[in-house]
């Protein structure tokens, strides 16, 4: 059995065992729940520095037959492109676990609908069968769900829920009907996603079937991952939505959208992933300029991360528009990058939120005093989502800035202007009334989380750095898998230039 | 031949209601569970008659890959319907459960026949006895005044909708001269001008479309569904929805082959409309049987899909839809008989607190509320993935738009339908008012009952590959 099995199996093992054990025994129920996740963490690592960059084919592979008449098998297996996303989604899940005692109420059914979207998403990446793909993901996303209506906080949590279960069950409806149009038009007759992309290499989709499907997929995968104008899910979503849910879903399902993209959509659709670039270039902007502004004037913590990591989903998606190596190397990273980040800042937010009860900026205030901890790593996320060097965001940041220079010059120097000017105001601005300034009298009962609790963030935190000082360890992977599918798109398939991936490498060290 | 053993049966049972005190008589029904289980594994293993394809009385009768499927289709469903009625015994009138089990052997023997029908006579002799004898099934209650409309409810549109079938069949007699199917088909090319033949094919269609509830013949079912004795209601939703299909099935590809293929553009309609009519009508109701009951609208709708589509693929895929749809629609029903016999409303609130009274019950419930809505990994989410790539299929080798249109209505259905099924989840888990939290004793053969039911939707969600198979073998039947 491939590691990749292990990974995706063990939480979904442990979910099928929660249901059998009491609800009152607490301390097992969390238990389970934290080894489980702990078990695919420490496996993932595992994999993580057993790939071997650049090798031929996928690694780790397993294949099951499932449904032959229709040519659906158990695959799994991973390339450059999703073993960064696979580390990402185990280690933010264990941390997920970790943050999850904040929920004090039906616990048991908590922990069984993350444990289940922990497997569901993780499996989603390793999968290398359409069905699957869809499939597991579907069984992740309709946890988060329930998990928002039922453990949500605040007045919204009704109309949230609403939007968001409405938002997403749309977009990956449209993804499906795009990927079964895929599956029939390629002709190939099975959901194998290696074997498809080899047959459209003698067999190109026609022009018009791909002007068809592309859009379907980059609009249902667009939605799922909070693509300007179909966002504004995500910020109200996010606000209300019990933190593990916030971090698993923003950190981890939300990549699957832009996963998606990279690893079907572009190398299946050539020409029309190139001739729908500018019109996703410009919707980019939507998510920079736009959301990021909107991100300045809110009031709210949680809504201000929200609409944050929303502007940098724009980032990823500029650099799949950008086409080339450079622009689709940097969407990956910020892909890992983000997953981290955003799992941290919920994580942080959801703290604040336990121990005061609101997240209203301006009630908050010095709470650096009484959370020196919290206040200091919060500090460092802020950095971080401000593309501050040394975290992982800002390799990937600046790798998209240089892919995306050569396409949409214009477009490039916006997304400069929103990363640098826009996400330093709004964060600087929440690092100033949140953490800083006269500590109102109400929160002098504070207390700083204690040595467990500090677990989760420190991960999330070194995991940020680790790769923000040595990008190499990411960008050596993903860059000869990231060639092939430029190669695909661009139809000319350029040698592995020493320049391109150096230029990665180069600012990679600064 | 099941048919002879099924009728058989139901007459013992009926003499056995002579012989049997009554206090005894619910245990009559594990008899017929027994000897239907028997039935169903001899059918299964292929020995003796069942395994023998071919045609039988003149090509009236045909035994094939689709008929056998749909059999044992309906014969699960009557052991579990069976179940069911046992359970639901003592809110029947007095010593009359072994009528109603005789009963429901008579419609599953009508059922029988539907399957094996190759003939308009047989079609209708068939269709007749599955109606007449609902019609005593649904107003058994006789007490109840509710029971008591439903069945006149169901009696006077039934009439009328066999009225219009009969009236097309003579129609369709009249212009061609042929009554079998594989006769008819033949010479149906000649007719394809005749107007009189077409509204005779119309005509039957019209009382094909009333058993399965499709619009606009949908009228009766959430008014029979909220009054009908609840193991009934769950027979008509699958049984006679099955055997409407079946008989659709062997109308549209067996009879008139050549007449239907071009009328996509009228199925696509009455597909999509269907599923739109049942879930928007689904989304304000509180009582759980008429909200099932527009559901099984919709369902009939996404069924419909596979009609639609045309092809191979789409007829495969509405068995595999039906396959899955009887585990899950019969564990709703089963759940409702448990819960509700003790109440005399069926409203959604008698659901409160339902996980502390019976957790097994509970996550029935729910599995096949989530199954119903087409979420994976439940045998609903399969089907509906199966149907939409026939749907899609048949869009991309007829080029005919109506179908992305067809596809995009049911995805549409889909989202309207996590309303209301997670409206049923969360009255279960979340309701603030729940009064009554006794414990619900639940006997054994119930509890079997139910496990067999999640085990069905589990095993179609996970593993489709051998029910695909054979539902593919079917649909290869009813092109030949």
């Amino acid at each position: 059995m491939s590691i990749l099995t292990h990974i995706a199996g063990w939480p979904l093992l442990a979910a099928l065992a929660l249901v059998v054990v009491p609800r009152n025994y607490r301390v097992i129920i969390r238990a389970i729940a934290v080894l489980a996740t702990l078990i695919s963490a420490v496996l993932a690592v595992k994999m993580f520095c057993q790939f071997v960059p650049g090798a031929a084919g996928f690694q780790f592979e397993q294949q099951i037959p499932w449904v032959e008449s229709l040519g659906i098998s158990y695959h799994v297996g991973v390339d450059g492109l999703n073993v960064g996303l696979i580390l990402m989604g185990a280690i933010v899940a264990f941390a997920a676990a970790l943050c999850s005692w904040e929920i004090q109420t039906r616990e048991k059914e908590f922990y069984i609908l993350l444990l289940v979207m922990t497997g569901g998403i993780l499996g989603a990446f390793a999968s290398l069968d359409l069905f699957f793909f869809y499939f597991l993901h579907e069984l992740a996303l309709v946890p988060t769900f329930i998990m928002i209506g039922v453990w949500g906080r605040g007045e919204n949590k009704n109309y949230a829920t609403f939007q968001i279960t409405l938002y997403l069950s749309i977009g990956a409806l449209i993804a499906l009907i795009g990927l079964i149009a895929l599956y029939l038009q390629s002709g190939a007759n099975t959901f194998d996603i290696p074997k498809i992309i080899e047959h459209a290499k003698t067999n190109p989709l026609a022009v018009n079937a791909q002007n068809f499907i592309f859009p379907l997929l980059l609009f249902g995968f667009g939605i799922l991952v909070s693509l300007w104008p179909f966002h504004s899910w995500a910020p109200l979503g996010y606000g209300v939505a019990p933190s593990p849910t916030a971090m698993l879903h923003a950190g981890v399902l939300k990549k699957f959208g832009l996963y998606g993209l990279i690893r079907i959509a572009l190398p299946l659709l050539p020409q029309a992933a190139q001739s729908w670039a500018h019109f996703l270039a410009l919707l980019c902007v939507g998510n920079i300029l736009y959301v990021g502004w909107v991100a300045m004037r809110q009031k709210d913590l949680n809504l201000l991360i929200g609409n944050s990591s929303v502007a940098h989903m724009g980032f990823i998606f500029l650099g799949i528009a950008s086409l080339n190596l450079i622009g689709v190397t940097g969407a990956v990273l910020i892909m890992v990058a983000h997953g981290f980040l955003a799992a941290l800042t919920f994580a942080l937010s959801g703290y604040i939120y336990k121990q005061t009860g609101t997240l209203e900026i301006s009630a908050l205030g010095g709470l650096c005093r009484k959370l020196p901890f919290i206040g200091t790593v919060l500090l460092m996320a802020a950095m971080a989502g401000c593309g501050l060097p040394g975290f992982a965001n800002f390799v990937g940041e600046a790798t998209v800035f240089f892919g995306a220079w050569k396409m949409f010059p214009a477009i490039t120097i916006i997304a400069l202007w929103g990363a640098l000017v826009i996400g330093g105001i709004y964060m600087t601005r929440a690092i100033r009334n949140v953490l800083h300034g006269p500590l109102p009298e109400k929160w002098n009962s504070l207390s700083d989380a204690n040595l467990w609790r500090k677990l989760p963030y420190a991960i999330l935190l070194v995991s940020l750095l680790v790769f923000g000082f040595w990008p190499k360890l990411l960008t050596e992977k993903i860059n000869p898998d990231a060639q092939k599918i430029v190669a695909v798109v661009t139809g000319n398939a350029i040698a592995a230039s020493p320049t391109s991936a150096s230029a990665a490498n180069f600012i990679a060290q600064k | 031949m099941l048919e002879i053993p099924v009728i058989g049966l139901g007459l013992v049972l009926m003499l056995a209601d002579l012989f049997v005190p009554a206090e005894r008589r619910r245990f009559i029904g594990y008899a017929a569970i027994v000897a239907l289980g028997v039935l169903l594994v001899t059918s299964l293993s292929g020995n003796g008659s069942c395994g023998q394809f071919g045609t039988a009385f003149g090509g009236m009768f045909v035994n094939d890959a689709l008929s056998l499927f749909f059999k044992q289709l309906f014969i699960v469903a009557a052991i579990l319907v069976l179940f069911m009625a046992a359970e639901f015994s003592d809110k029947l009138a007095e010593g009359s459960v072994a009528e109603y089990y005789s009963l429901i052997l008579f419609a599953l023997a009508g059922m029988l026949f539907a399957a094996s029908s190759n003939d308009f006579t047989m079609l209708f002799v068939s269709i007749e006895l599955i109606t007449i004898t609902f019609y005593v099934l649904v107003s058994f209650q006789r007490s109840k005044l509710q029971s008591l409309e439903a069945g006149v409810k169901y009696l006077i549109l039934g009439a009328l909708s066999s009225s219009f079938m009969v009236f097309g069949i003579a129609l369709i007699w009249g212009t061609t001269g042929e009554l079998n199917f594989t006769k008819l088909a033949a010479v149906a090319p000649q007719f394809a001008d005749s107007r009189i033949f077409l509204l005779g094919v119309l005509l039957v269609l019209v009382g094909l479309g009333f058993k399965i509830a499709a619009f606009p013949f949908q009228i009766w079912a959430p008014d029979v569904y909220q009054g009908a004795p609840t193991p009934t209601t769950a027979f008509l939703a699958i049984g006679s929805k099955a055997a409407g299909f079946v008989l659709l099935l062997r109308v549209l590809f067996n009879a008139v082959p050549s007449v239907t293929a071009h009328w996509a553009n009228l199925l696509i309609v009455i597909s999509g409309i269907t599923i739109l009519y049942g879930n928007l009508c689904a989304i304000p109701q509180r009582n759980l049987k008429r909200l099932l009951g527009y559901s099984s609208i919709a369902q009939a709708g996404y069924l419909l899909l596979g009609v639609a589509a045309l092809n191979a693929s789409g007829q495969s895929a509405l068995l595999y839809y039906l396959a899955g749809y009887l585990f899950t629609v019969l564990a709703a029903f089963l759940v409702i008989a448990l819960v509700l016999r003790q109440l005399d409303t069926d409203d959604i609130s008698g659901l409160a607190g339902l996980n502390q009274r019976s957790p097994l019950l509970a996550a029935t419930l729910t599995i096949a509320m989530v199954s119903l809505t087409g979420i994976p990994p439940l045998a609903g989410f399969f089907g509906k993935f199966v149907l939409l790539k026939a749907v899609i299929e048949a869009a991309q080798t007829t080029g005919n738009h109506g179908y992305y249109c067809l596809a995009f209505t049911a995805l549409a259905g889909v989202i309207i339908s996590l309303y209301y099924y997670f409206g049923i989840i969360r009255a279960i888990y979340w309701s603030k008012e729940a009064g009554d939290l006794s414990v619900i004793e639940l006997s054994s053969p119930a509890k079997l009952s139910l496990w067999i039911c999640i085990a069905g939707i589990f095993w179609l969600g996970l593993f489709p590959n051998t029910v695909l198979n054979i539902t593919n073998l079917a649909a290869a039947a009813l092109g030949k």
